[in-house]
Parts: structure tokens; C-alpha cells; sequence
């Protein structure tokens, strides 16, 4: 849904490899969980408990809470809200959440 | 001005139950109701159906308890025929966690005597830390053990407020929201209720305003000395099924969330909550359940509860007025039943329950009594 | 637990402005923000986008960096990632900053955590690749990222504009721009215009907006009427009607960005029990705040769009209104010392947000916007159709909290921020009765989730 754009004269950025449902995706230094997501053609990140119907990202502000996903083993995290790192290992989301 | 057979003051728990249960058997019933905001515990409630430890010194709450868990399956399906609202409700039985040894000699002596004391009607298991462990997987090991009892259970308290409610409406019953009730009085053979731009006349009248009964009261010959409770209660993110049967203060919803309570508080009409409040049943739910610790709460809320002196509930006729009853408790849930199977048929009619024959406001004159 | 002096929540405009303002004085500011760099959203990554060509994001973006720089003092503790989960009325603070809960206990509170766009609920809003046009400004600002095929915006308001014209800059094409304002609506909002040309800079900002997106010859469709998002799993195509025409056109995309304007985020003035009042021009609630902007908690001020759209250069004068207003209230200064200075910043204020009015009843949405049809969800977390609220009307529900606990509508993870507007107009609209009488969600703390074990150790916490 998103590409990054080639602009001539950003800032180099430092390259973050994580894992989503362990796939390799690479994101920039300063991403969002849920930028790197959108980024990667990632489009939903997990389906409601509720009805089972999928979601992704819709307010990237914090708001909403649609962009949830586990991260390294913690489920229900705003993906929005956190960085990326190194080595993270993010996973979708499949209903209500487990003990984790 | 239109006159019905019954006015039942508050819409809350109890007060919707008596209305379906009125309604139910054909009679005319209005209920009067507040706006969306007000001193509503029955939106706070935790949601337990529960019978065990309840009782100690007045052995008749216990089988009017035992009477209304009884009864509770039949209720719940006829809230679904009639409205399709289910309440959730589950009896799988339910446990009260001790910590030490020491808790749970203490927990057994009591519920022991409460055995004696119903002639045997009320039974209960103790269960050593392993016993508990097979019923629930995630314990905590400083659980020592628990008390377990057959009779209890759960169910959720705001669909069973939405499905009495909801069957009162199928049943032909008038519900009239809007502002609080101020004037009650009997005129001739019936009864006037007033409030804000608005008069109801109605033959009967069913005072079951939760705390506002103590202004009510006095109006028509009654006297219902409560106090508000402040109970805080927490609620998780919806989780996968790993509690399957509720505990005095935790239990898993239907849908998934985790409910944790429950304090006890002497703070006058405050419903905020207290970071220490919130903080302490945190600790002790991660006590019982350790893997709990890194589940999120999404909500905490206080609630009033409203409490006569000795924590027991206030029925009663008004000898003056006749006519005119009070009802009044803190187990809305676990009393839904009772109340629309049994004390409503009494307020039309029927001859008293025997087991809330002690529920008069009498017995406050005599004696305090230590809340339960 | 540590006492401060003041605690500002939020690093936009108006938090940035008032802790400036009140250091001057020889207050020291406690300042979180959620966000992991300052300058809120308007000035989001401003010391970090890749965007440098300072063309594309516009003068107005580049205009927050002398109030960033501002926030390198060492008056000020700036915190960065950290979540308000609890403030009382006795002003004890929670935060959560990397995982661990704490309380603080200021003695002042200058709430600046800003505005979040208006829910827009229509057909389909649920699917992945729907999103709102503050993400794809927030993707832009702070990643590089933009729409990687032809987008669809839709919706009314200045900053759809302003993301148009920002992608057309960025070469980003742009399939359609659906715009919802009704027809009728510039002559509603022609009166309105005289006062507003007293703030004749953002004006004309807008009308180069259109300009740029007429030049560029981006399809704009105008007075749309109805507007629904298809697809299976995902985003597919998106239907919409003109006018009072009955043909559907569709446009197949797999991103729409939806907006029709922001509101103030009043979740936390409501878990504080401030009054709030319905402001009926920018269909919106407001917390109740004096000529000082304290609200009627003892200690507690609102600044910025928080406590009423008024746009990031109003924010920043209301950031330091509140900031001369907490030295008052900590002693650091007298009100007539400060007059002068209080007056001109007053008049200031006036004369920015004298386009307000204007801009309010020109990207108005429609009333359909706002109560949409009986299927479409509402509560995007428990998945609540406006059809079942209006059945809970029907039921007796005279407002909002009634109907939450009959439906869990506004149960979930997000606690009403996006379904709180849209349940009260539509209670409001069955029951005949005004929003203001409707009310709004009562709502509680925490205002993000806290795990068990953060809220176990924050009481004993007193590192904070």
C-alpha cells in the first residue's frame, strides 16, 4: 500500500531487519512497527475477536487501536506507538489474546 | 391522569427484576427511571451468582440466596425466549482462594457452621493447593487452596439488566427514563410519584431506588438506612478461556475480559478509584494468577454498593401505607431470580417468602450488626 | 511520590509553547508525550523526516522548529515516549514510559495532547486499507512513505487538501479526490467571511491549496453524497454518488484516506469529570474552560486543540496564555505585571482564530456523515452498527452509557475515542433531543492500557 519514497537528499537511514510471522522485513531506523508493516505490503495485522474480520493500521496516532500486534511474545501492542528494532520478532493477531 | 397497578421506582437490578417479574404475571407496570447518568451499581457489578460465605450470622440470606441460584437457569432462559438476550450465565460452581493454612481453617470453620446452620442445604469442598490447581491450571503457587461450592456461579450483570429490562418491555411494561423521583405519596387508594415536570399514579408502589430509597422510604412509612460501599473494580483486554469458573474476586467474562475486584470502602457518594485500590487488587490478582502480570487493563471503574447496616437486604410492606414496599441489596445479580420469581409474586399478592421474613428494617433498631 | 511544579501532557504547539512561557518564570516543566520525538502531529518528525525538501511539507510544517528548539532547556524534563495512564483530580500523575508505571504528584497540569481526526464511519471503514488522512500525513512526515499506487481521498476539511497538495509535490499521484462538502455549503459559510479575512495568510493558504490541485489536474469530484469502501478482506474499490444523481461510480484502489476534520481528543478531561459543553458550530465537545483556559478542576488547564479547534498557531498562543497562567497559579508572577503582555497575547489570539467560524461552517460535515446507516458499524472495537444503537433508543436508552452497557459499544480497546461522537448524535437524533442532553461517554481511567503488573508496582513507585 505504501513505498517509500526516493529522495535525493534524506538522510542516510540506519537499516532494522524484524521478523513479520517470520518473514524478514526491512524497515528504516525510526519506523513505527506499524510504518514498517505498511511498508512492507503488510496489510492487515490481525482479525478482531469480536467477528474474526481483519484489520490493519487506521489512525497511526495512537487512537484506535486497530494496528495491535504481538510483539517479541507480548501481544496487544500499538503498533503505531512503538519503534522498530533490530531482530524484533512481530506476529499477527488472531482473536482474543493469549497468556503471553 | 393513567393509573397502574404497579410503579416501580429505579431501574436498576432489582428494580427491573420485580417490574418483569409484575409484568410476567399480567399486571400493568410502569418504571421510573433516571437519566444516563447516575448512582448506578448496577452497572458496576461484578457479575457473580454466588451463595457461598454468605450468611454467617443470618442463615435465612444464605437459602434466599440458595433459592434465587436455583432458579436463576430458569430465568436465563426466559430472558433468551423472550428477548434473545442471553445473560452468560454459568454455574460451573465457584471458589473463594485462601492464602495460608491458617485462611483455610478459618474459611472452613465458617462454612461449616453455615452448613449447620441451613440444615445441610448449603455444602462446600475444601480443596488443597493440588485439587485447585487440577480446576484451574494457571493458580498461583502461594494459593494455599480453596473453598469450592456447587452453588455458585456467574453471569454478565449488564446483559441481565438488558434482558430484565428488555423482557419487561415484551410484557407489555411501561418504562419511563428521564429524572429522579422526589415525592412519593398515597392519595385515596393510590399512590402519586413525582418528579421534575412529571406525576405517575399507580395503585402499588415498589421503592427500589438503591440509595435513593432512604429518602423515599420515610415518605410512605418505611425506613431504609443505607449507606453507599465504594467497590473498585478492573477489566482486562479480552483473553482465550483460562479461568473457567469464577472466584470471589476474579472471573472471565463471556467475552474474554478479566474481571478483578473487589474493596471495600467507606467514602461517601465517590465512584472515582484510587491508584493504592487499584494497585492492591492488581497485586492480588497476579497472587492467584501470576500469568496474569502482563495482561492489560483497559478499564477500571468504582461503583456504589448500597449497604443496609448489617449488609443484609431490606424488604418490607409499609403498614401505613399500605400498598407501598422497599426493596433493597448489593446482590442484584445473585438475587434476580429471587426477586422476579418470588418477592415479586409477594408484592402482588402472594403470601411472604419465609426466608426474608427477617428483612425488615426492625431489626436495625434492635442491633448493629458487622457488615457481611 | 515526586512533586512537580508543572506537568504538561503533550509536545505540540501548545504544550512546547506553555513550558517555554512558564520557564521563563523559573518554573521547571515536566513535559510526556507519547510520541518518541517532539512537535506533536502538525510538527511531527520534524527534526527527523527524510522530507528535507522543505517545498513539499510547506512553510507552515518548518515553522515548529524555533518551538522545538525551545524544548532543549534545562528547565524542562521533555519525555519522550511516555503514556499518561491516570491523572486525578487531586493532580497525581501516572506515567508509563518503557514499561514501567510510576505516580507523580504535580501542583499545576497543562493538558496539550491535542485533537484526533472525527470519526467517519461508513461502509466498509473497517477493511485494511482504509485509513484516514492524518496516517498517510504521519507516513509522510515521519517515513518517507507514501501511497505506493493511485490514492482515493475522501472527505471534507483543510488537511485533505494540504495532504493532496503535499503527495503532488512528493510526485505521489493521486486517483480522485471525493470531496463530501455539501453543496450548499459555501454560501453557508459566505457571511462568515469578513471576519475571517482578518486572518487572511491561512485564507489564502487555502485558496493556493485549491489552486495547486486545479493546476495539477487532480479529479475532483465535489458535493458527494454517498461514499462506501469493497472489498473481500481488504480494500478493493471505492462507490460513491454525486448529488442527488443515483449512478454509482467506483474507482478501484487499494488505499482510501478518509477525513472529515478533527476534533478535540477528550478523553482525558472526561476521566477527570470536567465539564464539558456540545459546541454546536464545530460539532464537537468542549471542556469548559475560563478566560485563563483552567478548567473547573482546581490546577488543571487545556491548551490547544484539546479544548477546541483552533489550529496549530492558536495552540502554540494558547500554550502560552496557559503557561503565564500556571505562573500565576504557582505564585511566580502577579496578574498585573503580566497584563500588557496578557492583552496583546489576547488580541493575537483573537485575530488568528477569527477564520474559525468560517472554516467550521464551510467543511461542516453533513448530517448523513454523521449518522450513517443502520448497517454500517460504529464501534469499530465491538463491532456495534449505528442500526443496534438506534434499537437501543428505541429500548429507552436516553444516552450513551445506558446504551454502552447494553451493547458494549464503546467497550473496547480504544474506549470510545472512535465511536463516542457518532453514538451520541445518533441517541441525540432518535430521541429528539440535543446532544448536549445526550451527553458522552463517562469515562475512566487508564486512559492507555496498563498491564497488571505496571499497575501493581505503581503505587509503590515513587521514582517517577
Amino acid at each position: 500500500m505504501f513505498k517509500r519514497l526516493s529522495l535525493p537528499d534524506a538522510p542516510a537511514q540506519k537499516t532494522v531487519i524484524v521478523y513479520f510471522d517470520g518473514r524478514q522485513v526491512t524497515a528504516q531506523d525510526g519506523d513505527t512497527i506499524a510504518a514498517a508493516l505498511l511498508s512492507a505490503g503488510v496489510e492487515a495485522c490481525r482479525t478482531t475477536p469480536v467477528s474474526g474480520s481483519p484489520r490493519g493500521p487506521y489512525c497511526m496516532m495512537g487512537v484506535c487501536f486497530e494496528c495491535l500486534v504481538e510483539v517479541d511474545d507480548i501481544p496487544n501492542v500499538q503498533g503505531c506507538q512503538v519503534l522498530v528494532k533490530d531482530g524484533m520478532q512481530i506476529r499477527s493477531q488472531h482473536g482474543a489474546r493469549r497468556l503471553g | 391522569m393513567k393509573t397502574y397497578d404497579f410503579a416501580v421506582v429505579g431501574g436498576g437490578l432489582v428494580g427491573s427484576a420485580i417490574a418483569y417479574g409484575l409484568a410476567k404475571a399480567g399486571h400493568r407496570v410502569a418504571v421510573l427511571d433516571e437519566g444516563d447518568v447516575a448512582y448506578r451499581a448496577s452497572r458496576g457489578n461484578f457479575g457473580l451468582v454466588w451463595v457461598q460465605g454468605k450468611g454467617l450470622e443470618m442463615p435465612s440470606y444464605s437459602q434466599w440466596s440458595m433459592s434465587s441460584a436455583s432458579l436463576w437457569p430458569s430465568l436465563s432462559e426466559e430472558l433468551w425466549d423472550l428477548t434473545d438476550v442471553a445473560t452468560q450465565h454459568q454455574a460451573p460452581g465457584g471458589v473463594h482462594l485462601c492464602y495460608s493454612q491458617r485462611e483455610m481453617d478459618l474459611r472452613q470453620a465458617d462454612l461449616t457452621s453455615l452448613a449447620k446452620a441451613t440444615g445441610g442445604q448449603f455444602d462446600f469442598a475444601m480443596l488443597d493447593h493440588q485439587q485447585l490447581r487440577e480446576m484451574i491450571p494457571e493458580i498461583g503457587e502461594s494459593v494455599a487452596g480453596a473453598s469450592w461450592s456447587r452453588w455458585d456461579g456467574h453471569a454478565n450483570p449488564l446483559y441481565l439488566l438488558r434482558g430484565l429490562h428488555a423482557g419487561f418491555l415484551r410484557c407489555g411494561g411501561t418504562f419511563l427514563p428521564g429524572s429522579k423521583v422526589h415525592r412519593v405519596h398515597q392519595r385515596g387508594d393510590s399512590f402519586v410519584i413525582e418528579r421534575e415536570g412529571e406525576r405517575v399514579q399507580a395503585e402499588r408502589v415498589v421503592l427500589a431506588a438503591g440509595l435513593g430509597n432512604r429518602l423515599l422510604a420515610p415518605q410512605v412509612g418505611l425506613h431504609a438506612p443505607l449507606v453507599p460501599n465504594r467497590g473498585e473494580i478492573l477489566v482486562t483486554e479480552r483473553m482465550r478461556p483460562l479461568l473457567n469458573l469464577p472466584t470471589t474476586y476474579l472471573r472471565q467474562t463471556g467475552e474474554g475480559s478479566i474481571l478483578m475486584g473487589d474493596s471495600h470502602e467507606d467514602v461517601g457518594f465517590d465512584e472515582g478509584t484510587e491508584t493504592p485500590v487499584l494497585s492492591h487488587i492488581a497485586q492480588r490478582a497476579v497472587r492467584a494468577l501470576p500469568a496474569l502480570a502482563n495482561t492489560r487493563i483497559v478499564r477500571t471503574w468504582g461503583a456504589l454498593r448500597v449497604m443496609t447496616p448489617d449488609g443484609y437486604p431490606l424488604y418490607q410492606a409499609s403498614l401505613s401505607h399500605p400498598g407501598a414496599f422497599v426493596a433493597c441489596c448489593h446482590s442484584g445479580v445473585t438475587l434476580a431470580a429471587a426477586h422476579a420469581k418470588r418477592l415479586a409474586p409477594w408484592i402482588a399478592g402472594d403470601s411472604l417468602p419465609s426466608e426474608i421474613a427477617p428483612f425488615t428494617a426492625e431489626r436495625f433498631d434492635v442491633q448493629t450488626v458487622i457488615p457481611a | 511520590m515526586t512533586t512537580h511544579d508543572l506537568v504538561i501532557l503533550g509536545s505540540g504547539p501548545a504544550g512546547m509553547a506553555a513550558a517555554a512561557t512558564a520557564v521563563a518564570y523559573g518554573i521547571t516543566a515536566l513535559v510526556v508525550d507519547e510520541q518518541p520525538a517532539p512537535g506533536g502531529q502538525i510538527y511531527r518528525s520534524i527534526e527527523s523526516t527524510p522530507l528535507k525538501e522543505r517545498r513539499i511539507l510547506g512553510d507552515d510544517y518548518w515553522h515548529g522548529k524555533a518551538l522545538v528548539d525551545g524544548l532543549d532547556d534545562p528547565r524542562i524534563d521533555y519525555r519522550p515516549g511516555t503514556t499518561l495512564w491516570q491523572l486525578t483530580r487531586r493532580l497525581e500523575v501516572g506515567l508509563l514510559q518503557g514499561g514501567h508505571a510510576s505516580m507523580v504528584q504535580a501542583r499545576h497540569v497543562i493538558l496539550a495532547h491535542g485533537a484526533m481526526e472525527r470519526p467517519f464511519p461508513i461502509p466498509g471503514w473497517t477493511l485494511p486499507g482504509v485509513m484516514t488522512a492524518g496516517s498517510g500525513q504521519i507516513l509522510l512526515k515521519s517515513a518517507g512513505l507514501a501511497p505506493s499506487a493511485p490514492v482515493v481521498l475522501a472527505g471534507c476539511g483543510p488537511l485533505l487538501l494540504l495532504l493532496a497538495v503535499q503527495y503532488l509535490r512528493a510526485g505521489i499521484p493521486i486517483a480522485a479526490l471525493l470531496d463530501t462538502t455539501p453543496a450548499g455549503q459555501y454560501w453557508d459559510a459566505l457571511p462568515l467571511l469578513p471576519g475571517a479575512l482578518r486572518n487572511s495568510r491561512t485564507l489564502l493558504k487555502g485558496l493556493g491549496l485549491l489552486a495547486e490541485l486545479r493546476r495539477a489536474g487532480v479529479r475532483h469530484v465535489r458535493h458527494v453524497t454517498a461514499l462506501e469502501a469493497e472489498g473481500e478482506d481488504r480494500l478493493e474499490r471505492v462507490r460513491w454518488q454525486c448529488g442527488n444523481d443515483p449512478e454509482w461510480h467506483c474507482l478501484t484502489t487499494p488505499l482510501l484516506l478518509l477525513h472529515q476534520g478533527v476534533v478535540p481528543n477528550t478523553q482525558v478531561t472526561r476521566a477527570l469529570d470536567c465539564a464539558h459543553d456540545w459546541d454546536e458550530r464545530q460539532l464537537a465537545w468542549q471542556p469548559r474552560r475560563d478566560p485563563w483556559l483552567a478548567t473547573d478542576v482546581e490546577g488543571v488547564a487545556v491548551a490547544g486543540d484539546a479544548g477546541g479547534i483552533v489550529g496549530a498557531k492558536a495552540s502554540a498562543m494558547q500554550g502560552q496564555l496557559a503557561g503565564l497562567g500556571a505562573a500565576i497559579a504557582l505564585g511566580r508572577v502577579s496578574e498585573d505585571k503580566i497584563h500588557g503582555e496578557v492583552k496583546r497575547l489576547r488580541r493575537d489570539l483573537a485575530r488568528e482564530t477569527a477564520i474559525r467560524p468560517f472554516l467550521d461552517v464551510l467543511y461542516r460535515p453533513a448530517v448523513h456523515w454523521r449518522l450513517p446507516e443502520d448497517e454500517t458499524l460504529v464501534c469499530r472495537c465491538e463491532e456495534v452498527t449505528a442500526g443496534e444503537v438506534r434499537r437501543m433508543a428505541e429500548q429507552g436508552c436516553r444516552g450513551p452509557n445506558q446504551t454502552k452497557s447494553f451493547t458494549r459499544c464503546g467497550m473496547g480497546p480504544c474506549q470510545g475515542r472512535m465511536c463516542g461522537l457518532t453514538v451520541s448524535e445518533l441517541l441525540a437524533d432518535a430521541n429528539g433531543q440535543s446532544v448536549a442532553e445526550t451527553g458522552y461517554y463517562r469515562l475512566r481511567p487508564p486512559f492507555k492500557p496498563i498491564t497488571l503488573g505496571q499497575l501493581a508496582t505503581a503505587a509503590e513507585d515513587t521514582s517517577g
